[in-house]
């Protein structure tokens, strides 16, 4: 059974009778990301596809906001009329899923998606200002608004941003936007190994040119000579001077080479998209936040143990791992590995069987599990809103 | 009498006086626990100082475990605990009651990690928000949130307030700053959320916790983000006739796809009060100012500020001062920074943060003006014009209670303009008690309930700063 509700107060009465009838109900915006988290326990679904339209522009107060089944496309496209974006760079998932239909605002809100740009501009959390949401009692609810700062009660704007639709249905989102560079350009160094290269990386985003995305993409990935990358956002003139800036203090690295703008562009869409793991769709793919000068050795420590393929973002803080799907795939040992290194791990790409056996998102230590457990149930008592996405029982 | 309530107090816990402090003397050596009368003195208040009351004892832990070990003690015994930085709240977010503990991280003031290539560094939450970057500094290094009080206030009190700055604009806020923190839950539990490396697993409990203002735990030690200065940084003032004209410059810079780093506003009387204090030259036949600053080398900023220039040109520019000097533009800035300061020496002031729309800036300072004056009172405004955030000073003799009543009613009337518009009650200052009766304003009861769910999670029984935020009536606990 799916629910389609046209408006907000729709949704609360559909939300409402799910709860008396102790129906669990699955959230689905476009449907790109079905295969992210562990399978919600749930007999119906509630679509956002009839919640659609953007609600707000404000282009000379950098606001927009949208109701949640908004496709990512018509935002985009809205505010790149005006020359702005969203400054987070959302992450498109269809690649490495194979999967159909149209991203929507609301699932990027859900997931927390954000992408390369991450690095400098902050993720999908620091732009989002304002939420509407129904909570699992049927009630609608917001937190924040259009403004851009904004510390009137507790930041519940934030707690659903991740919450992957387990607090509540987002129903409108609001959004700080940025006027969009008027270019960029890319920097490439080519042959270090991945220590080496996450030194080069570390030192260009220590540097006072605002790297807007650092990547390193080890050989085999994309191709056979290992690729350190480096963007600069800004007007024209100010990315030249800074890319050459940026040479002279990287030369110890080799000798840089900026990339033709259109081969850039698409290089980092497929950093973003994780597009080199896209195939063969039957491997295993995690995703791993951690410091960027310890990337390195813990891909390393792995590597030492199984066949995997791997590369960086985020200056090396950000690692996209590739593994068959053997056993836990990975689970166990990527864990142990981070209890030293620090940081987590998300199973990204997984069979449904996989996701069921094994922690989707990174364990909780006691205390914290007790704390999402209790928020969960001041959102939800009754747990109809994707029951078990994120943690099991929760 | 003064307007703002405070909750009844707990009598039992006045009559346990004694023993308590007896209890937490086992726990503390004696230089870390606040008893007599003289010294508690000291933090009856904090920069809302129209109000103030004696708590029971003082607490100074300093070490996250004597922290820990302060809270279960008061958890146990049913006592409030409200967390105190360096007391420079604006809106009374850490004024004490009688039946209360205060937690004061004063004496945490370690630095404990500088981490360069991970950009991170670990401070106990102790250190002073400018403590921080000048642990950097010299190697070219800041921490972002600048707070005009960033001399005196920590940064666990920027993190209760979720505290903004100047330069927001660009470098956003606490929230967007602060990787990881060591949090002491109210039963003493200690737990880290977040740490060296981007964005935390799980809800985003960082985020819930920044601009919670002690409601949910004790914060001792924090991850932040440092970044990298640019390599030049230059303020220039702009003035013009009117605050209209300045107004409509700042939405134009925005739409022509400048963001300067920090824009900041400031009306005929706040100039004159900040120039007679700080002498930074800022210009006196002017009807309002704007320090616009842009960042990057010599010919970057020289190439972004014509362009500024050019837009403020269509809207009246009367006058344009580039600062010559880096003493220049530590004046131009000291004099803003000094703001509030400098208006405290020729009156009493209540400062006001509500963030409205930028296109709504004329009308909320028209608006502000004819409450004020209706109320026969003065007003001043500075504020961070780029993003719509306010500070109407308020001016009032605070040893006349019915005017500090006008003063209070027109602050009032204001942060209700401000919601109207679109906007909200607090954009860096937090609700504390000044604006909690407010609340209701701007939240239905569905959404206000919604978040003393959340709260309850942390703290059943109320223990938490509990004057604060959410309005006296109508509380619930699970």
């Amino acid at each position: 059974m799916i629910f389609s509700p046209a408006s907000e107060a729709e949704a609360c009465t559909i939300i409402t009778d799910a709860r008396a009838a102790k129906r669990p109900l699955a959230i689905e915006g476009g449907g790109t990301r079905a295969g992210l988290g562990r399978a919600a326990q749930a007999e119906a679904t509630l679509s956002t596809k009839a919640l659609t339209g953007i609600t707000l522009y404000e282009p000379a107060e950098l606001v927009i906001a949208a109701k949640a089944g908004t496709p990512l496309a018509e935002i985009e496209a809205t505010l790149a009329a005006r020359g702005q974006r969203l400054p987070f760079e959302p992450m498109d998932h269809r690649a490495l899923f194979g999967a159909q239909g149209e991203p929507t605002i609301g699932g990027i809100t859900a997931c927390n998606i954000s992408g390369p740009r991450r690095i400098q501009a902050g993720a999908c959390r620091d732009h989002l200002i304002g939420v509407r949401l129904v909570n699992g009692r049927g009630e609608a609810v917001k937190s924040g608004g259009r403004v851009m700062k904004n510390v009137t009660g507790l930041d519940l704007v934030k707690l659903n941003c991740g919450a992957h639709g387990t607090l509540g249905l987002l129903t409108e989102v609001t959004y700080k936007v940025l006027p969009k560079p008027e270019i960029a350009g890319t920097l490439a160094l080519f042959g270090l190994d991945d220590a080496r290269a996450i030194e080069a990386l570390s030192r260009a985003l220590g540097s006072p040119y605002e790297v807007s995305a650092a990547a390193h993409l080890p050989a085999g990935i994309g191709s056979e000579k290992p690729r350190t990358l480096l963007r600069i956002e800004n007007f024209a003139h100010s990315v030249d001077y800074r890319l050459r800036e940026l040479q002279k203090l990287l030369a110890p690295f080799g000798e840089g080479l900026r990339l033709i703008e259109d081969e850039a562009h698409a290089l980092w869409r497929d950093i973003r998209d994780c597009r080199f793991f896209a195939e063969p769709r039957d491997r295993a793919v995690w995703r791993i936040s951690t410091a960027p000068t310890r990337a390195a050795a813990f891909v390393e420590r792995l590597a030492a143990q199984r066949d995997l393929r791997c590369y960086y973002d985020w200056g090396g803080g950000l690692i996209w791992l590739s593994v068959p799907e053997v056993d836990d795939a990975g689970a166990r040992a990527i864990r142990a590995a981070l209890a030293s290194s620090g940081g987590h791990a998300t199973l990204v790409r997984g069979s449904p069987d996989l996701r069921s056996r094994i922690d989707v998102f990174q364990p909780l230590a006691a205390p914290l599990l007790k704390i999402t457990a209790g928020i969960k149930a001041g959102f939800d008592p009754d747990a109809i809103l994707n029951p078990g996405r994120m943690y099991a029982g929760i | 009498m003064t307007a703002i309530a405070f909750p009844d107090l707990d009598r039992s816990i006045l009559s346990r006086r004694d023993e308590i402090i007896a209890g937490l003397s086992a726990l503390l050596p004696r230089e870390c626990l606040v008893t007599s009368d003289d010294e508690r003195r000291a933090f009856e208040t904090d920069a809302l100082t129209a109000y103030r009351k004696l708590p029971l004892a003082v607490a100074l832990p300093r070490t996250t475990e004597e922290a820990a070990a302060v809270m279960r003690y008061c958890f146990e015994h049913g006592v409030k605990v409200v967390a105190r930085g360096a007391g420079t709240s604006l809106s009374g977010g850490a004024i004490p009651q009688e039946d209360a503990i205060v937690i004061c991280v004063a004496k945490m003031t370690r630095i404990l990690s500088v981490d360069y290539a991970n950009r991170a560094m670990r401070v106990e939450s102790g250190v002073t928000n400018l403590g921080i970057t000048e642990a950097v500094m010299a190697d070219g290094f800041f921490y972002a949130p600048d707070p005009s009080s960033q001399l005196a206030c920590t940064i666990a009190g920027n993190i209760g307030m979720n505290s903004g700055g100047a330069h927001c604009l660009k470098y956003g806020v606490t929230t967007n700053n602060v990787l990881g923190v060591r949090l002491v839950l109210v039963d003493g539990t200690i737990v880290e959320i977040g740490g060296d490396h981007l964005d935390s697993p799980g809800l985003d409990l960082l985020g819930l916790m920044i601009g919670s203002e002690g409601q949910l735990g004790i914060v001792t030690e924090a991850t932040v983000r440092i970044l990298r200065s640019a390599e030049g940084a230059r303020p220039v003032l702009f003035g013009f006739p009117t605050s209209e004209e300045a107004g409509a410059c700042v939405a134009d810079i925005i739409g022509n796809a400048i963001i300067p780093v920090a824009i900041e506003f400031m009306d005929k009387l706040a100039i004159e009060i900040c120039e007679s204090f700080a002498h930074a030259g800022y210009p006196l036949d002017v009807g309002a100012l704007l320090i616009v600053e842009v960042e990057g080398s010599d010919a970057e900023m020289e190439t972004q500020l014509a362009k500024i220039v050019e837009i403020a040109k269509k809207h009246g520019v009367m006058t344009v001062r580039e600062s010559q000097s880096a003493m220049e533009a530590a004046a131009i800035w000291k004099g803003r920074k000094s703001a509030f300061g400098a208006t405290g020496r020729i009156a009493d002031y209540i400062c006001m943060d509500g963030t409205v729309p930028t296109g709504q800036l004329s009308r909320v300072l028209q608006g502000t003006d004819e409450i004020v004056k209706s109320y026969g009172l003065r007003v001043a405004n500075v504020f961070h014009a780029g993003d719509g955030n306010m500070h109407p000073l308020i001016l009032y003799n605070v040893n006349d209670p019915e005017e500090q009543r006008k003063a209070e009613q027109a602050g009032e009337d204001i942060l209700r303009l401000c919601v109207e518009v679109g906007g909200c009650l607090t954009g860096e200052h937090g609700v504390g008690i000044e604006k909690r009766e407010l609340m209701n304003c701007q939240f239905t009861p569905e959404d206000l309930a919604q978040q003393m769910r959340v709260r309850a999670v942390f703290d059943k029984a109320w223990l938490l700063n509990p004057a604060k935020v959410f309005p006296l009536e109508g509380r619930i606990a699970a």
